[in-house]
């Protein structure tokens, strides 16, 4: 499952390697996008029942639901989109966030979307969706963490 | 096939726009959100320029050369626009920000001198946001009650529903005379006229067909008619309001200011004439004076060869798009200006704009202003592909091209 591959590594070592995997694309948008959809596809299926108001990201403009829960300290992450491209997008976040301590979720400082160009090939509006994806898992560590204090 | 009209030269007319001649994500731009607004011609974007450059100034009371002549400017395209629209006097057409100014205008201000509780305003189900909610504004200030003509699956209105519906005492309908997100041609003709034996009056959505279709409000006999510059290769923030001028004259001021006033004391103010009641505040200026070079354009080009055009990239486009696998058109109708909306089964309509937009392909996505028209369908949006009179059969093939690679990945 994509979520395990970068278990064992830390927030940051997991963006370096996102980094260096869409440097092999050279910058083509067109194959970027076809990349980022194909990483959604690779997603573990989320659960048909938790695809609920609830769990849905605000801000987004495409539906996107996420889940967290807390194993032995350290949190994993669940997320679905109703669009192809948005999924891909949250996967990477899945995979650089999930196995990590709340305390490193919210002190991790994300620099990958900058070095990758995101906001090139996913415009203003999806910028802004993918934003407050970060934020719900923030928020979803701070949760964690207040309730272990 | 009917094939591009001789004197119609595509490749000169392009050569027009500035803005059509680039990369973008490394393939030329192929630009088909032509309902959302228009490229602007080089004289437009001139006729700007040698205005801010050249005689920027305040119309209508300055007494010093400048402001005379952009006074003159300014007037001269409400006189072009009379003649586009064969309005009988200059003083009916009213500048206004766009349609959606304009229907805000009448709904406020007819609305206020002319609807009372009880009374009917129809709609249709194929209306744009812009052309619903000043209704529903408008029946919440007076009581009045809305009315929608519903829309058959090919995306026509019935008009014997609509027929039932004006046995209630309606005030006014309100329809388009294209829909922006079917492309649809209303038989406005006949809705006007059946509005009228019924006592009510009609304003128009023309947002769709000024760039496309003939509009002689004489020969409709509408009440009021609203048009965007923007969509019609003029620029944005500007527009008209057609109206009556038995209407105008009998309807209040809508927004109060400088200019729309004969003469102010703190007792009482009385107001100008037409077409000034109604153009309160500074106007946009430059951009009305460079709405003319839009008009000459389309008038120079012969609205009716550009149409046939239109249509015939249409009709390449629809019979290549509803060929790819899983493609389903939405709206059917057989009269359509240059719009042609899909949904394609299994992969979202957004992510088929981002992948578009890749091979640089300009497409719009989403519900176009159009939500109830869109749960009418059961559908949260479509991919909308619309034409201009500057677009080639060329660019329809780069957009089933690219449609057929997306369609290719998304179900391997």
């Amino acid at each position: 499952m994509v979520a395990e591959t970068f278990i064992g590594m830390t927030i940051d070592q997991a963006q370096e390697e996102i980094v260096s995997e869409f440097s092999l694309l050279e910058g083509d948008q067109e194959m970027t996008i076809f990349y980022i959809m194909e990483l959604g596809q690779k997603m573990p299926p989320f659960p048909e029942t938790a695809r609920t108001e609830q769990n849905e990201v605000k801000g987004c403009q495409s539906k996107v639901w996420m889940t967290a829960e807390l194993r032995n300290g350290l949190m994993y992450l669940q997320a679905d989109s109703n669009t192809a491209i948005t999924k891909g997008l949250v996967s990477l976040l899945v995979r650089i966030f999930s196995g990590h301590t709340p305390d490193e979720i919210l002190n991790a400082d994300l620099s990958f979307m900058k070095k990758i160009g995101m906001e090139r090939f996913i415009g203003t509006q999806r910028s802004n969706g993918f934003a407050a994806m970060v934020k719900q898992i923030k928020y979803f560590a701070l949760a964690f963490q207040v309730k272990n204090a | 096939m009917v094939a591009a009209p001789a004197h119609l030269d595509v490749s000169k007319i392009r050569a027009q726009f500035p803005v059509l001649h680039q990369q973008v994500n490394g393939h030329p731009l192929v630009y088909l959100d032509n309902a959302a607004t228009t490229q602007k011609p080089k004289r437009v974007i001139d006729a700007l320029n040698r205005y801010y450059e050249g005689y920027n100034a305040n119309i209508h009371r300055g007494i010093h050369t400048l402001a005379e002549k952009a006074t003159r400017a300014y007037e001269a395209t409400r006189e072009e626009m009379q003649r586009f629209i064969h309005a009988r006097y200059s003083e009916e057409i009213i500048f206004t920000s766009g349609v959606t100014g304009s229907i805000n205008l009448v709904a406020y201000s007819f609305g206020q001198a002319f609807v009372q509780a009880g009374d009917q305003i129809i709609i249709s189900g194929l209306e744009h946001h812009s052309n619903i909610v000043p209704w529903q504004l408008l029946c919440e200030r007076t009581g009045a009650r809305l009315a929608v003509i519903p829309v058959t699956d090919s995306g026509e209105l019935e008009l014997e529903a609509y027929r039932q519906l004006l046995q209630n005492k309606t005030a006014l309908v309100a329809v388009n005379h294209a829909s922006n997100s079917l492309g649809t041609i209303n038989p406005i003709k006949e809705i006007i006229d059946m509005a009228h034996q019924a006592g009510a009056c009609v304003l128009i959505d023309g947002a769709q067909a000024s760039a496309h279709l003939p509009i002689d409000v004489r020969a409709l006999d509408c009440d009021f008619y609203c048009i965007s510059s923007h969509k019609m290769y003029g620029p944005t923030g500007t527009g008209i309001l057609y109206g009556k001028k038995e209407w105008l004259e009998k309807m209040p001021p809508f927004l109060g200011g400088g200019e729309m006033i004969r003469e102010v004391t703190f007792n009482q103010t009385t107001y100008n004439d037409l077409p000034y009641k109604f153009e309160a505040g500074t106007p946009n200026i430059a951009d009305v004076i460079a709405l003319r070079e839009a008009i000459l354009f389309i008038q120079e080009h012969d609205k009716a060869a550009m149409a046939t055009y239109e249509h015939d990239l249409l009709q390449y486009a629809t019979a290549k798009v509803a060929a790819l696998p899983g493609v389903r058109l939405v709206g059917t109708a057989p009269e359509k200006v240059s719009i042609l909306a899909f949904v394609v089964d299994g992969i979202h309509h957004f992510d088929i704009g981002q992948m578009m937009d890749t091979r640089g392909i300009a497409v719009r996505t989403g519900h176009h202003c159009t939500q109830p028209l869109m749960d009418r369908y059961q559908l949260e949006g479509t991919v909308r592909a619309s034409f201009a009179i500057y677009n080639t059969r060329e660019e329809v093939d780069a957009l089933a091209e690219s449609l057929g690679r997306i369609i290719n990945f998304m179900r391997k």
